[in-house]
């Protein structure tokens, strides 16, 4: 049995700053900065770190995101602990690299405050980024507390150098990147303890020379996708151990998703992200008091998908409903969480009324009373559609 | 430069670039390989942008390099080589590199580093990282069958600036690179060609000494059989020509003072340079030229050495 | 021949075996083929230097050829050598001569 460590202590952080004091903690090599709202506060504390002689790395100052997640490819492929942070453009303008980093079985760890995507431009939150690269092969956390933020990013690199894949961990733009919340933070040579280097299969090193990046023709490519499509299903077992080690050890743990008032919920909104999941706790407690029986379900591993924990959660409701932030046009069902988890219903032959809601699109506000409208929703007309919700149509 | 090499009898022996690559034959880029990597030693990592050089030499289970060699994409081998120069000082501030004096050295294309790689590029330059970037030119985008580059030279046919009727070739000069490439104030930055290597393997040296100062550039000429439309054989005939006939001049940029290095350093006179037809009436993108035509390239030949020679004398 | 199985292969398509292109001989690729005649080749390396290949070896040695006496033959690696020609071009003395390969 691991000692629950004493050396904590508390700090007011914003979750930018949160994901700052995490990857510090987890002594890394090199970091890839580039400033874009609302990610900037992050690389600029990190600077600090660096400028102040707290932290031992490497930052390039690069020209861009491209060269952001290009970079930290070449320094992870040397060997190297990295870190990077993007949102919204950005992350547009690096998504070749996405592929390319997962593909190349890259421990690299990205910090994404979730932001609307242009046009028409917008600094604020949505999840129209993430959900954009949410196929691209990468491990996906989405952060609901500047808590969580800072036990996840150092979650991210034990699971990402486990299985060597590159790890994403997102949370709302402005809405989490830059309120201040109380934080605990890790003794930082523990968190070394927690996160040791293991030995990479493979790295550029003179003394022992391979070729990464080659050609591959039919008779090789999609041998190493299905590999790469393997490896990602696989670290759902390991992001749950990290996550239950890392309780045992800091005392703070969360499971692939949270629960919420779910034990004998009959209807319940699935969403993610921080301020999806307050309104809809604060909505099911209104509707409970009502005498409706609420619950709510926030994934945080969504990539990969905890299919089975998600079907065992929803097992006993009547109806739910999928609050999306992000928008996937022409698709048959509008909000990506959505199709996600009616695809997992149709694989597993679950039946059962749900409704796609999208909302807080370029942060329009969703109020409690929005959420609330949905436990009406779900009890009066339980069906299966897509609703816009708080656009003016 | 400094001499490394002085006479061939110098020139490191030992191959590190293994043949079974599926370069052309008489690829005038593949002498370049062979050399590039002969003379930076083993104690290197190679990043390489996407291009002919990339996709003939790594098919798969099996790969030419003998270095530790990285390819990421198109655009971006001056930020993957930025990364893997900044994760070795740093595991080596930490004591986690064990390879001693690594060296960092790209590979890529014209249309790697004039075009789609330019930002990278300079964002590399800038940063001052102790990287070597070596551009091996052929003036085209040769991987992709062809097409036209901000290299190619003008009126050259290529499948996207074809010999038509009304438009024949490429309508824009080529970019200036190494004049991009010094505006950033690097250490040191020259030009080369596969038909003079002594002069080229100095010069890899050279600037690869010189990446502890900072970031520094090659530019290595190198034709291309299929998209030159010439017979395979005159490889290295047409890169002597290139020098020559002054159309390729050889000269590096040794921390802000130009130099020109033989035989181009005779050629600020113009009567000893060769007439630039006869490099370019070996070479099939050139045959549709008129007379008219190659004046207007000859002219646009002696105003680039006009401006070469008062650089060279700044 | 049957192909390694994912699982059998190396993660993120990473070659671990140096220089294995040398497993894909480039002799076929040849219509003509360089023959270096000794008698006429005076050492000076060019061919060695030009190969894009890298096919031309120096053999160490001592080689009476006529009356003088040399301390390397250059030869070559017929495996990979594409038949360019680029030697035969730049050979001063055109001591090699390119000859068809049989059909
Ligand atoms: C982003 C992107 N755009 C286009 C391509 C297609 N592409 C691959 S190689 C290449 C040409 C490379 O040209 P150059 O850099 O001159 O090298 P060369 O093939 O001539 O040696 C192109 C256009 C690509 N791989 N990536
Ligand atoms: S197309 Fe040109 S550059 Fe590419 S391998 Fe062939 S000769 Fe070399
Ligand atoms: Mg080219």
């Amino acid at each position: 049995m691991m000692q629950i460590q004493k050396t904590r202590w508390v700090e007011a952080l914003t979750g930018n700053y949160a994901t700052a004091y995490a990857v510090k903690a987890a002594d890394v090599d090199v970091i890839a900065v580039y400033p874009i709202t609302p990610q900037t506060t992050i690389v600029e504390k990190l600077s600090e770190f660096v400028a102040n002689g707290e932290l031992n790395a490497e930052l390039i100052h690069v020209e861009s995101e491209h060269s952001a997640l290009s970079a930290v490819v070449g320094a992870s492929a040397a060997g190297a602990r990295v870190f990077t942070a993007t949102s919204s453009q950005g992350l547009e303008l690096a998504h070749e690299i996405l592929h390319i980093a997962s593909a190349m079985r890259l421990p690299i760890v990205m910090a994404v405050p979730a932001r609307a995507i242009s046009a028409p431009i917008s600094i604020h939150n949505d999840y129209g980024d993430v959900m954009n690269a949410r196929d691209t092969g990468w491990i996906i956390y989405i952060a609901a507390s500047a808590q969580e933020v800072y036990d996840t990013i150092i979650q991210a690199y034990r699971v990402a150098e486990s299985v060597n894949l590159p790890a994403m961990v997102a949370y709302d733009g402005f809405l989490l990147s830059h309120t201040v919340e109380p934080v605990e933070l890790n003794d930082e040579e523990e968190v070394r303890r927690f996160l040791p280097r293991p030995v990479r299969p493979y790295t550029l090193n003179p003394k022992r020379p391979v070729t990464m990046g080659p050609l591959a023709s039919p008779d090789w490519y999609y041998e190493f996708k299905y590999q790469q499509a393997v490896a990602l299903k696989e670290t759902y077992k390991v992001a749950k151990d990290v996550d239950a080690l890392y309780g045992e050890k800091f005392g703070r743990s969360y499971g692939v998703l949270e629960t919420y008032k779910m034990e004998d919920a009959e209807y319940a909104i699935v969403t993610y992200g921080g301020a999806a999941f307050g309104n809809a706790k604060a909505a099911a407690d209104i509707a409970r008091e009502r005498g409706t029986a609420a619950g709510v379900v926030r994934m945080r591993l969504y990539r990969p998908f905890p299919t089975m924990d998600l079907l065992k959660a929803l097992e006993g409701v009547k109806a739910f409903a999928v609050l999306d932030r992000a928008i996937m046009f022409g698709s048959p069902a509008e909000g990506p969480l959505y199709k996600d988890i009616a695809t997992a219903m149709f694989i597993h032959g679950v039946d059962k009324p749900a409704v796609g809601v999208i909302h807080g699109i370029g942060q329009r506000t969703m109020y409690v009373e929005d959420m609330y409208k949905i436990y009406t929703m779900l009890r009066e007309n339980p069906r299966k559609e897509v609703v816009f919700m708080g656009v003016r149509i | 430069m400094k001499l490394y090499y002085k006479t061939l009898k110098d020139l490191p022996r030992e191959e590190l670039f293994a043949p079974g690559h599926r370069m052309c034959a008489g690829c005038g880029a593949a002498i370049a390989m062979r050399w590039i990597t002969k003379t930076i030693g083993p104690n290197a990592v190679i990043a390489n942008a996407t291009g002919c050089v990339e996709v003939t030499t790594t098919p798969y289970p099996e790969t030419a390099w003998m270095h530790p060699y990285i390819h990421v994409a198109f655009e971006n081998s001056a930020a993957v080589a930025s990364g893997v120069e900044a994760a070795i000082k740093a595991l080596k501030r930490k004591g986690m590199w064990d390879a001693g004096d690594t060296k960092v050295v790209v590979i890529a294309g014209d249309g790697g580093t004039y075009d789609i790689g330019l930002q990278s590029l300079s964002g590399m330059l800038e940063r001052r990282h102790g990287v070597l970037y070596i551009l091996y030119d052929n003036e085209a985008y040769m991987n992709t069958g062809i097409q036209r580059s901000g290299s190619t030279p003008k009126y050259a046919w290529t499948t996207t600036t074809p010999v038509g009727t009304a438009v024949k070739g490429k309508i824009q000069w080529k970019k200036d690179i190494m004049g991009i490439v010094t505006a950033h104030r690097v250490p040191y930055a020259a030009t080369a060609s596969v038909a003079y290597i002594l002069d080229m393997v100095n010069k890899i040296k050279t600037a690869l000494e010189y990446t502890e100062e900072g970031p520094t550039f090659l530019h290595i000429y190198a034709p291309c059989v299929p998209g030159w439309r010439y017979p395979e054989n005159k490889t290295v005939e047409i890169a002597r020509l290139a020098v020559e006939t002054g159309y390729f001049p050889l000269y590096e940029w040794d921390h802000g003072k130009l130099k020109l290095n033989p035989p181009s350093s005779n050629h600020l006179d113009k009567s000893k340079r060769k007439p630039l037809k006869e490099y370019l009436k070996l070479q099939g993108r050139f045959a549709h030229l008129t007379e008219q035509e190659i004046a207007e390239i000859e002219k646009e030949l002696d105003a680039y050495w006009e401006y070469l020679g008062k650089l060279a004398q700044l | 021949m049957s192909l390694p199985k994912a699982a059998e292969l190396p993660i993120g398509a990473v070659i671990p075996e140096p220089g294995s292109t040398r497993r894909n001989k480039t002799a076929g690729w040849r219509t003509l083929k360089p023959v270096i005649h000794d008698d006429k080749c005076i050492r000076c390396q060019l061919c060695w230097l030009y190969c894009p290949e890298g096919t031309i070896a120096e053999r160490k040695g001592v080689f009476q050829v006529g009356n003088r006496t040399y301390d390397v033959k250059y030869e070559i690696v017929y495996d990979y050598c594409k038949g360019c020609g680029i030697c035969a071009n730049e050979c001063p003395t055109k001591a090699i001569e390119m000859v068809p390969e049989a059909p």
